[in-house]
């Protein structure tokens, strides 16, 4: 992994890869390079599970309906089954192993904990990640607002409401978090 | 399930995946977010022997506004547009229909042309298209050609795109002046593909209704500015006209039901 560079590592995109070819693809997996080989089939899902054993990505139906492989591919939350592991060659991809710090575990992990919002935990990875990006571009969102994003996900034990109130706990406590930058736009908005 | 074996071009340009589809042919498929496509292969459902990836090819990933329409390239996703801020100015109905299309996490990723080209019945893009009138722009290496959406969908699934077109971009008639718009749908649960979903355009001349989910393709009906009970007769006419099918979901009998009581409702919502 550590001996090739960016860019240097497989064929050609413009060329046809053989249904048969093993490439060696390169990715950012939560920040790290990582490399690994597959054929033109193999979906992103099982590319991340067993070419790199990042296992905490689920995997449910396997046609974009449940929702537990979702992943962030360059920021944005999609279906890690619905995604050729080779189109995601030299993108960044974020996976529930990145949600953590070094120590404990993140504030979107400690809400979900402190409102008991999984109980077998399968559907979990793929829904954090969902609301890690959504609440990136929806800092405050309404209940309605969560439920909608939710609904691309499948949760047959908590029956949604915790895993509401968790995201909207999270959403507050950020909030509360930014006074200062907020103050700053209301204080000159009046001197104007 | 897992995709059977093929092999994989990413296109850099459109002339590239232009060539590539001129030689794979029938074998060929295009895959662009693959929020279809790849749902389909992996219940194998379609076994192509060559996917010509489209989503990384920057040229086709445009969303511009040109000669009074909202021109949407190939690549571009369902997500780019419907977060694009001016859009309920520009394709109101376009605007009112898109949280209704799946799910956040589909919409990221699924492109506007890809729905279009696989021409679901029941899906909200071709319905929006139909109603508006709006276009398809298919490119070959031999021709490029723009069609009505009324002559591009051809029924369930099918289309008047030839193996080795692409479909390059669709364009949304812009906001008509004095136009008002209405969209409602019906789905066993938020998200789902549409039982029956209804798209309107009121003007002061005229309602145009189009509906979803009930024939082969969506389907567009005018009429002059009718009264209320000269308009339930019409809606009624219509939903029979239709030719609506019992399946495993719901009832013939019930999707003219929900053709009649939503397009009121579409149509008082756009009046």
């Amino acid at each position: 992994m550590s001996k090739t560079t960016k860019g240097a590592v497989s064929c050609k995109p413009a060329e046809v890869m053989q249904r048969q070819e093993q490439r060696r693809i390169t990715l950012t997996l939560n920040g790290r390079e990582r490399s690994g080989h597959c054929e033109p089939r193999e979906l992103l899902s099982d590319f991340l599970r067993h070419g790199l054993g990042a296992t905490g990505t689920h995997v449910g139906c396997e046609h974009g309906v449940c929702g537990a492989c979702t992943v962030r591919v360059d920021g944005v939350a999609a279906r890690s089954c619905l995604m050729l592991a080779v189109q995601a060659e030299h993108r960044a991809i974020d996976t529930v192993e990145g949600l953590a710090p070094a120590e404990g575990l993140g504030d979107l992990q400690e809400a979900f904990r402190r409102h008991h919002a999984l109980q077998c935990g399968f559907c979990t990875a793929g829904i954090l990640m969902s609301c890690a990006d959504y609440l990136e571009r929806v800092p405050e969102p309404s209940e309605a607002q969560v439920r909608d994003m939710l609904s691309g996900h499948l949760c047959r034990c908590t029956g949604y409401t915790p895993i509401v109130a968790a995201v909207l706990d999270v959403a507050a406590i950020r909030a509360r978090a930014r006074p200062a930058a907020a103050g700053v736009v209301t204080e000159e908005a009046c001197d104007a | 399930m897992k995709p059977s074996a093929f092999d994989y071009l990413r296109a850099e340009t459109t002339q590239h995946a232009l060539e590539a589809l001129a030689r794979g042919g029938e074998g060929a498929r295009v895959l662009a977010g693959g929020q279809s496509l790849m749902a389909v292969l992996n219940m194998r459902l379609a076994q192509p022997q060559l996917l010509i990836d489209i989503s990384r090819t920057a040229e086709l990933n445009t969303v511009r506004v040109e000669d009074a329409h909202l021109v949407v390239g190939a690549a571009a996703t369902q997500g780019s547009v419907e977060w694009r801020a001016t859009l309920a100015d520009e394709v109101p109905l376009l605007a009112m229909a898109f949280p209704h299309i799946s799910h956040f996490q589909i919409r990221n990723r699924g492109t506007v042309c890809g729905s279009v080209a696989h021409a679901d019945p029941s899906a909200e893009l071709p319905l929006v298209l139909t109603a508006l009138g709006g276009e398809v722009v298919l490119r070959s290496a031999r021709r490029r050609r723009v069609l009505p959406a009324a002559s591009f969908f051809q029924g369930m699934l099918m289309t008047a795109r030839e193996p080795d077109e692409l479909v390059e971009a669709v364009r949304f008639p812009l906001r008509r002046p004095g136009a008002r718009y209405g969209f409602a749908e019906f789905s066993a649960r938020h998200g789902d593909f549409a039982l029956v979903a209804c798209a309107a355009t009121v003007t002061d001349e005229a309602i145009a209704l189009a509906v979803g989910g009930v024939a082969d393709r969506p389907v567009l009906e005018t009429w002059p500015r009718l009264q209320s009970k000269d308009l339930e007769e019409a809606i009624n006419d219509f939903s029979w006209k239709l030719g609506a099918q019992d399946d495993a979901h719901i009832s013939a009998q019930y999707r003219r039901h929900l053709v009649r009581q939503l397009g009121m409702r579409v149509i008082e919502e756009a009046k």
